[in-house]
């Protein structure tokens, strides 16, 4: 590697400030040709926002973006893209309704799209030859729509190879792909740097930080807290970088907490999916206070329908749940949530909160019928509850007026949290809680619900995160095509992976030999 | 045979249907660029009355004075179209409010209608209109001669518009931009694609396009000027875009059958042919087909699969914090 030769690209003291955080804090950030550097930090330690001030989204604040050691300032991602520098987004900037093909064509200034006549049809060939010396094989003339999402971004990671990239940004690439997928992309990563272009790879995972990169800069709050080489490295050193601290992993201890009282009961549960085809299928469970329970399966099984019906949010066509030993009102939110359930939903910016509210009012949900004097809601009073809870469950937001939707993902679930952890609770339904989130975040996640189960609420955990259910649970169902069924050693990854497979009881011992993890991936694979 | 009721009404739904081919041609670019207009009736009749006011005033000849009235109909839908540009790229209005409101304002008691007292243009015979112009020879062929030769020029340059912008959308550069800066402007903005000027562009231009589509009815359906005279064909315009799976081949057939249906009640009362209430049921046709096609297609994902631009009816903000 020429060592005399300037970094391919290169930050120098780059500042960048949003309303009420920055985001970026004097960072120097260099990248070599040739190498994988891996840009590793939380969420909201400021990854995204450098990459997109280097790549033209953003203007920096102050400081300078240099490339191959020439200063460069882009005034949008065109500029960067004319430069060489291209940027594989988390949301992928395709346009659906058009022709892989199309796509190329749509961005292309120097080849066949440079024309005022075009023929997408002109690009076939490249892309082929393109797939194959890449690892990418696409049809160029499917419709993007047709494409699985691992596919779009085969078609992303193409069209920047296209344009001639020399300096390739991937934000959380694998964020949407199968471990298959994941591996495959490495290889095309890898092959990138070894002809001398420079790839990016944004992550906060850590295993695969060290699988692919060459060098790794950590940055932590907007800062750069150091830049190490990949060999040298280890997941803790990392994780030490990465958070400031070493974590301390949980780990339950089991029936720690729990006592004989039963929260929840339900018997023969039968409830409809959004296609109104039945998704729980006669489900019958208990669990008492103190217990956590974790439901295990595929996403897709059921568990949203089961949880949906517990919280009150969806009508159970047959069968019955109590709480405390009172029948629940079928269907009734209320209703569950004064008989003291609590729901954390997977869906977090959807169903968790009202993303164009503010953080105070989101706070309120649960509580302005209690706290309101008639009509009339008591916003100061809203305010300084917000504030205490911001402070309370270190939610990092510019106040209690910023809007939801700007939070990042472990903040937003920590606002659910808090929201849903006020009055008296007796169960706690949390779906896919921690799913999306960083190290921090998820340690802060499962230290919640171990307080939940430590005060006496009964804890449903539902979670396609295997270690998380090893990590927590005091007993273990799966559940699998709208029905639930035990796990008797409530540590074997074995049991648990066939079950989920959707083994039976008997068949599983005459599989447990062969069976390794869990073989089931996301059912978008 | 050319007297058919058949011959006679397809004859009639070409030159009726022409109003609505530009209009919805004009709308047809706006929604691709991701600008839903409303506002067609009101440029229509702007368009109309503008157009009607050139061929009074102006004193050249007729080929001169026409060319002129479509000109000027047509910047003046632009003009309008304008205001909607404004408000709902620059501003990032809601694109239902802004285009309703440009329609009631320039509607049957609004503008047009001011324009049209005060520039003392009622009930004046036109002084120049279009007529059909290709040998009388050609137009008595059979089936043929009426439908397609004994049309005016609006109808053939329409034609042309027709396959213009088919083209235009399918194998240019800027058409293959226009499309996604309709589909995803996220996307044709990181390609560089400068998304407010393809859709102020588009939006002017589906403007000037409602202005000829008014200034069609009243320089060759019916060469005169009466307070909204286009009489909801904007509205059908708007429909018809979406009948037409916003293709412009398909926009040609659907006017055409909306033509036709306009045509009908006259015709069938013409030839005394009576099937209950004619007259009523035969004029609120066109409308109830609107409301029809309007009903079946109002559910988002209808619209999707029918081929809606994705982005139709959303501002467009570049992403940032």
């Amino acid at each position: 590697m020429a060592q005399a030769a300037p970094p391919a690209i290169e930050t120098v003291r780059i500042t960048k400030k949003f309303p009420g955080v920055v985001a970026n804090d004097h960072v120097d950030f260099s990248a070599l040709s040739g190498e994988v550097h891996a840009l590793l930090g939380e969420n909201g330690a400021g990854k995204t926002t450098l990459s997109h001030i280097v790549t033209g989204l953003y203007r920096p604040d102050e400081g300078e973006v240099r490339l191959f050691g020439e200063p460069v300032s882009f005034t949008c991602p065109r500029d960067a893209i004319d430069a060489g520098v291209c940027m594989v987004h988390q949301h992928f900037r395709l346009v659906e309704r058009f022709t892989v093909a199309e796509n190329l064509v749509l961005g292309d200034r120097r080849g066949a799209g440079r024309h005022f006549l075009i023929d997408p049809r002109a690009v076939e060939g490249q892309v082929h030859e393109l797939g194959k010396r890449y690892r990418l094989p696409v049809d160029p003339g499917a419709h993007v729509w047709q494409l699985s999402v691992g596919e779009q971004q085969r078609v992303e990671i193409l069209n920047a190879l296209y344009q001639n990239t020399r300096v390739l940004f991937l934000d959380e690439p694998t964020a949407v792909l199968t471990p298959d997928e994941a591996d495959t992309l490495f290889e095309t990563l890898r092959q990138m740097a070894t002809e001398q272009r420079t790839v990016i790879f944004i992550s906060h995972k850590l295993h695969e930080v060290m699988a692919v990169s060459d060098r790794v800069t950590v940055l932590r709050d907007g800062r750069v807290v150091g830049t190490v080489k990949t060999a040298e490295a280890t997941p803790q050193s990392l994780t030490a970088l990465m958070v400031g601290h070493e974590l301390h992993t949980v780990r339950r201890t089991p029936q720690a907490s729990v006592r004989e009282e039963t929260v929840l009961e339900a018997e023969d549960v039968w409830a409809d999916g959004d296609r109104g085809t039945p998704a729980v299928r006669g489900v019958s469970l208990r669990v008492r206070a103190g217990e956590i329970l974790a439901v295990a399966g595929v996403a897709g099984n059921g568990q949203r329908e089961l949880a949906e019906a517990v919280a009150g949010l969806r009508p159970h066509t047959r069968g019955e749940i109590r709480i405390g030993g009172q029948a629940l009102r079928n269907g009734d939110a209320r209703a569950a949530f004064d008989a003291g359930v609590r729901y954390v939903p997977d869906d977090r910016i959807g169903t968790g909160v009202a993303p164009s509210l503010s953080i105070a009012w989101n706070l309120a949900l649960r509580a302005y019928r209690r706290l309101s004097r008639g009509p009339l809601l008591p916003l100061r009073r809203m305010r300084i509850d917000a504030e205490q809870a911001i402070q309370t469950y270190d939610i990092k937001a510019s106040g209690p007026a910023m809007r939801t939707a700007n939070l990042s993902g472990g903040n937003l679930q920590k606002l659910v949290i808090a929201r849903e952890f006020s009055g008296e609770m007796r169960l706690l339904v949390a779906a896919s809680p921690t799913r999306g989130l960083d190290v921090a975040a998820v340690e802060t996640v499962h230290a919640h619900l171990l307080e939940a189960a430590s005060d006496g609420a009964g804890v449903i955990l539902i979670s396609e995160d295997l270690d998380e259910i090893l990590a927590l649970n005091d007993r273990v169902v799966v559940m699998y095509e709208g029905e639930l069924t035990d796990v008797e050693d409530r540590q074997s990854v074995e049991e648990i992976g066939l079950r989920m497979a959707g083994a039976s009881p008997t068949a599983a011992t005459g599989q447990a030999a062969s069976g390794g993890r869990t073989p089931n991936e996301s059912p978008s694979a | 045979m050319n007297n058919s009721l058949a011959v006679v009404l397809i004859a009639a739904g070409v030159a009726y249907g022409t109003p609505l081919l530009f209009a919805s041609l004009g709308e047809l670019l706006a929604e691709r660029s991701g600008v839903l207009n409303l506002g067609v009736e009101g440029m229509m009749l702007v368009g109309a009355v503008m157009g009607f006011w050139t061929v009074q005033r102006v004193h050249a000849t007729t080929a001169a004075t026409l060319l002129l009235a479509l000109v000027i109909a047509a910047v003046a839908g632009a003009a309008m179209a304008t205001i909607h540009a404004f408000l709902v790229i620059t501003l990032r209005a809601n694109q239902i409010v802004s285009g309703l409101a440009l329609t009631i304002f320039a509607g049957a008691v609004g503008l047009s209608s001011y324009l049209g007292n005060n520039l003392t243009l009622s009930d004046q015979p036109a002084l120049h209109s279009f007529q059909p112009f290709l040998p009388g020879s050609m137009q008595k062929w059979p089936i043929v001669g009426p439908i397609l030769f004994g049309q005016n020029a609006l109808v053939y340059f329409s034609w042309l518009c027709v396959l213009a912008i088919a083209w235009y959308l399918s194998r240019t550069r800027p058409g293959l931009n226009l499309r996604a800066v309709g589909e995803s402007p996220a996307a044709a903005d990181s390609m560089g694609i400068d998304v407010t000027r393809y859709r102020y562009v588009h939006t002017l231009v589906g403007g000037a396009f409602a202005g000829l589509g008014g200034a069609t009815i009243t320089l060759a359906i019916t060469p005169q000027w009466v307070d909204g005279i286009t009489g909801g064909a904007g509205w059908i315009a708007i429909a018809l875009v979406i009948f037409a799976f916003w293709r412009p081949e398909l926009c040609l057939i659907g006017a055409y059958f909306f033509g036709a249906l306009q045509a009908l009640a006259p015709e069938l009362q013409a030839r005394n042919i009576t099937l209950g209430p004619t007259v009523l049921w035969a004029n609120a046709l066109p409308y109830v087909m609107t409301i029809a096609v309007l009903v079946a297609v109002s559910s988002g994902t209808a619209r999707r699969r029918l081929g809606a631009p994705s982005a139709l009816g959303v501002a467009y903000v570049r992403e940032e914090h």
